[in-house]
């Protein structure tokens, strides 16, 4: 774990960017992320995933599936691979200040 | 005074396992139990990874379910319609109310190949396979037998599935079973992973990567199926990535049992039954419980899981009945060996907080984790006599309680999430 800055502000990640404290998240550092990981600009449609995520997660302790997040966020999965075209539930989890979805080894 | 009704609905390692506790706690006179299943097969799931390469046969791992419940406890074949949680009843197919005082839904995890398109279609089990059912995996032994090299490709489509590391052992056993047969040299073994590498939690990672190398399996990591062409041997990505193949074994899509969805309140959009991480308690009403692979919980669904969590549904089942408390006993145990190929398996063990790390289990004394070992295998092997003859009778087994043991467990090296 390190401590960086991301949007001037300093936050907690592991060694691929994702955020280890969820708490520490908030919009603008979403943006940044964001942009970092080419997505100029998050549209509604972005957002509704990313806090489906984030949501999901923060309920549940795990970070839905691909096809959860296809059934259940109301965007498509072929669209959540227009939106997040290098692969939505990383991404997803990285912008919304989540560790990465794991398997249980 | 009546006799508390119970409904348990799945007669599987989960049903099984918590009728026969409960029968054994509250006695004939105190409680009437009720199993339901759609069928009287008892498939001991952990042999299926063996059927494939002649190590195992179906006729070996399954039972009938009836004969694994104790005397007394009523077993109804028939499928269930409805759960309606208001009323406290279970409608049955042929029409049957079973009304009750308390409700354990133990239905599993149910493969849904046709939610894949193409899956199901031309190719199924000619080219296709999963070793999942009994069906799929005796087929998939009669493709390996005529199989003289290739492209075989290990698919899981998504997450959750039933025993999450099965795909990777049937990797593993692939590439020893080849080795036998003398086709290894001239077969490409592919595994492919939505998540981003084939071992994800930090420790095992480090340890274990090095298994996908020495076997020289290609890993194909965030590969999101979704579309099968088994005439054309081509399975194909949302992102547009295309893998060819000879052979393809899968594991399909998984969802709770079809009930689920049609019971007002019981379940999430994948039919698994929401439920409380450590009480085992339904959110749908409180005199539903849940336990194994039908739950929503953020655990592996796995055998190991289900006893566990039978230890503390059943203690919650008795205090609810008598209007004590719950316990908060469920820490999101789970234990599991995993078969390397060459007589060689690893053991796991973890919880909700803490991801496999290396030591020993279930005390400094005990069985090597996360280190492969020729004791793990036979022990894997062993474990069936253990399932049939004293987890699912419901008697304990001595050491293994089912809290996640801290004793022999290196700690220091998991990393805090």
């Amino acid at each position: 774990m390190t401590t960086t800055l991301i949007a001037d502000r300093p936050v907690d990640v592991d060694a691929e960017g994702f955020l280890t404290d969820p708490a520490q998240w908030d919009e603008d550092l979403a943006r940044a992320i964001a942009a970092d990981n080419g997505i100029p600009e998050l549209s509604d449609r972005h957002w509704l995933v990313v806090r489906f995520m984030r949501d999901r997660y923060l309920e549940k302790g795990a970070a839905p599936s691909i096809r959860s997040l296809g059934k259940e966020s109301g965007v498509p999965v072929k669209e959540l691979y227009e939106l997040f075209p290098k692969g939505p539930a990383k991404l997803a989890a990285k912008i919304g200040g989540i560790p990465k979805p794991r398997g249980c080894i | 005074m009546t006799r508390k009704q119970i409904a348990i609905l799945g007669g599987g390692t989960g049903g099984t396992m918590v009728a026969n506790r409960l029968s054994r706690r509250l006695g004939l006179d105190e409680a009437e139990i009720h199993v339901v299943d759609v069928d009287n097969d008892h498939v001991y799931q952990p042999g299926l990874l063996f059927v494939p390469f002649g190590l195992a046969d179906v006729g070996e791992i399954v039972r009938p379910r009836r004969r694994q419940l104790r005397h007394g406890i009523t077993f109804h074949e028939d499928e269930v319609a409805t759960v309606w949680p208001d009323r406290s009843e279970v409608l049955l197919a042929g029409g049957a109310v079973l009304p009750y005082d308390v409700l354990v839904v133990a239905t599993g995890a149910r493969l849904q190949p046709e939610e894949t398109d193409g899956l199901t279609g031309p190719g199924w089990n000619e080219r296709v396979f999963t070793f999942y059912t009994p069906q799929g995996a005796e087929g998939l032994r009669s493709a390996l037998e005529e199989f003289k090299g290739g492209r075989l490709v290990v698919n899981l489509v998504d997450l959750p599935i039933k025993c999450p590391v099965a795909p990777l052992e049937f990797a593993f056993l692939a590439d020893w079973y080849l080795h036998e047969c003398a086709t290894r040299n001239r077969t490409q073994l592919v595994f492919t992973t939505p998540l981003d590498g084939a071992f994800t939690a930090p420790v095992a990672s480090e340890r274990l990567a090095s298994l996908i190398t020495e076997k020289e399996i290609e890993l194909v990591t965030e590969f999101n199926a979704c579309e099968v062409d088994g005439v054309g041997g081509k399975l194909t990505a949302y992102d547009g990535r295309k893998l060819d193949f000879d052979l393809l074994v899968t594991v399909p899509l998984h969802g709770g049992a079809s009930f689920v969805e049609r019971s007002p309140g019981l379940g999430d959009a994948l039919g698994f039954v929401t439920t409380d991480k450590q009480t085992l308690q339904a959110t749908v009403q409180p005199n539903v419980f849940a336990l194994g692979d039908a739950t929503d919980l953020p655990t592996s669904k796995a055998g190991s899981v289900t006893h566990f969590e039978a230890d503390v549904l059943v203690e919650n089942v008795v205090r609810l009945l008598t209007n004590r408390e719950l316990a908060s006993g469920y820490d999101g145990h789970a234990n599991c060996f995993v078969e390397t190929g060459f007589h060689h398996a690893l053991m796991l063990d973890f919880n909700y907080e803490t991801e496999p790390v290396p030591g020993r289990f279930p005390a400094a004394v005990g069985l090597p984790l996360l280190r492969e070992s020729r004791l793990n295998h036979l022990s894997k092997l062993a474990f069936q006599w253990i399932y049939w003859h004293a987890l699912l009778p419901g008697r304990p087994l001595p050491g293994i309680g089912p809290r996640m043991p801290t004793r022999g467990k290196e700690l220091d090296l998991a990393h805090h999430a």
